[in-house]
C-alpha cells in the first residue's frame, strides 16, 4: 500500500486534470491536456532536461552555499557574544527585505549566467538555515549544561560535543524547509533574466503559446523539488537514527 | 575492579551560605558539613533550597558575599573543591546520540582526552551490571537501566565528593532499592551529599540526615541512624525513625 499510494494519488490527479480539460473545454492553449503535455515532454526531452540540469545545479549549489554560510553564522552567534548582537539584526533585516525585490538587483550584479540564481536560491536558504540552528543552540537541555560544567568541559568541547549534537535536529528542520524553497530561488532567478534553465523555458514556452511545452517544464521542476526533498529528508534521517519518530510505521495497514 | 581505589576522603563545609533569587532569600547563613567518606542525606519539603544547596556546591550556582565573608564553600585540604565534586541528577541526563559506553565516558571526550581509552568505561558498565549493553543508545533502555549507566558516569569521573539530586525518585521502588544499594556499595567510600525526597532512602543510605525547613532555610540537628548503610528496609528501628522524621518533615512543611 505504501508503495501504490502515490501512484494512485498521481492516477487521481491526471484524471481530474483530463476530466476538467474535457469538461470545460478549454482550447489547448490555455489549458493543454495530459497526454499532450506528455507528447511535448516526450519530443523535447533532450531540452527540457538539458534546461532542468541547470536548475539543479543552480539549487544545489545555493543549498550547499546557503546551508555553510546559515551554520557558520548560527555557530559564531551561539559561540561569540558581540557576533550574536551584530549579527542578529542583520538577519532580521536580510528577511524584512523581501529577496524576490532583490532579483534584478542580483541579475544586474552577478549577471544573466548561474552565478545570480545561485546568490538568490543562497538568500532564500540562508534564513531558515540560521534561524533554526541557532534556536536549536540556545536550546540546549540545562542539564547536559550543568553536568559537562561539573566535567571541567571548556566552552569549545561543550559546543562540539553536547550542544551541536543537540541542536542538529533544528538544524535538519531548517533544512527540510530550505530544501522546500530552493526552487523557488532558482526559478524566479530564472524568471527575472536568464538565458537557460527550467524558468527561463517556461517564459520561453509561454511567449511562444507553446503551453504544453510550458506545463512539461513545469511538471519536470516539481519531480525535481519533490525528488530533492525526499533525498534530504532520507539522508537526515539517516544522519540521526537516534531520533525519535512520533509517527510510528505500524500504523500503516499492511 | 574496586573504584574506591581512589581519592583520599574530603569533608566539605559551607559556612553561612546566602542565595537569593530576586527579592526572595532561599537561605542565609546556612552551616553544613559533609564529613569525609560519609552520606549526608538532606530532606526538605519542595521548593525549600536542597537543590540550590546542592548546586552552590557544585559551582553552578553563585553565593552572595558580604565583605570580610571567607570562601562560603571550602574543603578540609584547603584547595577549592571546583573541579573535584561529581553530579548525578534525577533525570539521568544521557546523551541520546552516544552508546550506553560512550556516555560513561563523556568527561573524559568533554575535556579531550579521548584516546586514553575506554576500558574503565567497560569495566564500570560491567560493575553496574550493563556488560551487555555498552553499544546501546539510551533510548533503547529501561529507566534503571538509564540511571545506571549514570552512575556509571558519575563513578568514571572518579570525584572524592559526589553529590546526587534526587537520583532514584523516578524509578520503581524495587528498581530503586536495587540502585541504593549499588550506589551504597561504588560510593562507599566517598563524601556524598544525597538530596532526597523520601525518608526511608535516607534512612538506609544516610550517615547523617538534615532536615532542611523555613524560608530563609535553616537545617536541623543531623540525624545519626545505627549500624552501616545500605540498612534493611525491614529494620524495626528503621521504620521507627522514619516515623519521627516524617513528622519533622510534616512540621517543616506547614
Amino acid at each position: 500500500m505504501r508503495v501504490w499510494r502515490p501512484l494512485i494519488i498521481l492516477t487521481g490527479l491526471i484524471a481530474l486534470w483530463q476530466a476538467v480539460v474535457s469538461l470545460s473545454g478549454a482550447p489547448p492553449y490555455i489549458l493543454p491536456a495530459p497526454f499532450e503535455v506528455a507528447l511535448a515532454w516526450w519530443r523535447r526531452a533532450d531540452v527540457i532536461m538539458e534546461h532542468a540540469a541547470l536548475t539543479a545545479a543552480e539549487i544545489l549549489l545555493g543549498l550547499a552555499l546557503g546551508a555553510v554560510f546559515g551554520a557558520c553564522s548560527a555557530l559564531s552567534m551561539a559561540y561569540f557574544r558581540p557576533a550574536r548582537r551584530w549579527l542578529l539584526p542583520v538577519l532580521v533585516i536580510s528577511q524584512a527585505v523581501p529577496v524576490f525585490a532583490l532579483a534584478p538587483l542580483l541579475v544586474l550584479w552577478f549577471g544573466y549566467g548561474i552565478a545570480s540564481k545561485v546568490a538568490m536560491a543562497t538568500l532564500i536558504i540562508y534564513f531558515p538555515v540560521t534561524a533554526a540552528f541557532h534556536d536549536g543552540l540556545r536550546r540546549t537541555e540545562p542539564g547536559w549544561l550543568d553536568l559537562a560544567r561539573t566535567m571541567n568541559a571548556s566552552r569549545a568541547s561543550t559546543l562540539r560535543h553536547v550542544r551541536i549534537p543537540a541542536a542538529l535536529p533544528a538544524l535538519s528542520s531548517g533544512l527540510r524547509v530550505a530544501t522546500a524553497v530552493a526552487p523557488i530561488g532558482a526559478v524566479v532567478g530564472e524568471w527575472v533574466g536568464s538565458s537557460a534553465g527550467l524558468g527561463y523555458l517556461m517564459l520561453h514556452a509561454n511567449a511562444r503559446m507553446q503551453i504544453d511545452v510550458m506545463f512539461a517544464a513545469l511538471f519536470t521542476l516539481a519531480v525535481l523539488a519533490v525528488a530533492l526533498y525526499f533525498t534530504m529528508d532520507t539522508v537526515l534521517r539517516r544522519a540521526m537514527p537516534w531520533l525519535p519518530d512520533s509517527v510510528p510505521d505500524t500504523d500503516e495497514s499492511p | 575492579m574496586a573504584p574506591s581505589a581512589a581519592p583520599p576522603p574530603l569533608s566539605v563545609t559551607v559556612r553561612a551560605a546566602r542565595v537569593a533569587h530576586g527579592s526572595e532569600v532561599l537561605f542565609d547563613g546556612l552551616d553544613v558539613t559533609l564529613a569525609a567518606g560519609r552520606w549526608t542525606c538532606l530532606l526538605g519539603p519542595s521548593g525549600v533550597g536542597k537543590s540550590t544547596l546542592l548546586r552552590l556546591i557544585l559551582g553552578l550556582e553563585t553565593p552572595e558575599r558580604r565583605d570580610g565573608d571567607g570562601e562560603t564553600v571550602t574543603c578540609s585540604d584547603g584547595s577549592p573543591l571546583s573541579g573535584r565534586a561529581a553530579f548525578m541528577a534525577q533525570t539521568d541526563l544521557l546523551l541520546p546520540w552516544l552508546t550506553a559506553l560512550d556516555n560513561v565516558d563523556l568527561g573524559r571526550r568533554l575535556r579531550g582526552a579521548e584516546d586514553e581509552g575506554n576500558g574503565d568505561a567497560q569495566a564500570l558498565l560491567d560493575r553496574v551490571g550493563l556488560a551487555a549493553n555498552a553499544g546501546d543508545r539510551p533510548a533503547t533502555l529501561s529507566g534503571g537501566m538509564r540511571q545506571r549507566v549514570a552512575l556509571a558516569r558519575t563513578l568514571m569521573e572518579d570525584r572524592p565528593v559526589v553529590l546526587m539530586d534526587e537520583p532514584f525518585s523516578a524509578l520503581d521502588a524495587i528498581t530503586r532499592i536495587r540502585l541504593q544499594n549499588l550506589a551504597a556499595e561504588l560510593l562507599r567510600d566517598r563524601t556524598v551529599l544525597l538530596v532526597t525526597h523520601d525518608p526511608l532512602e535516607a534512612l538506609r543510605l544516610g550517615h547523617r540526615i538534615h532536615v532542611m525547613a523555613g524560608r530563609p532555610a535553616l537545617l536541623d540537628e543531623a540525624l545519626e541512624p545505627a549500624g552501616m548503610p545500605p540498612r534493611n528496609v525491614d529494620d524495626r528501628k528503621l521504620l521507627e525513625m522514619q516515623g519521627d522524621l516524617l513528622r519533622r518533615l510534616a512540621e517543616a512543611s506547614s
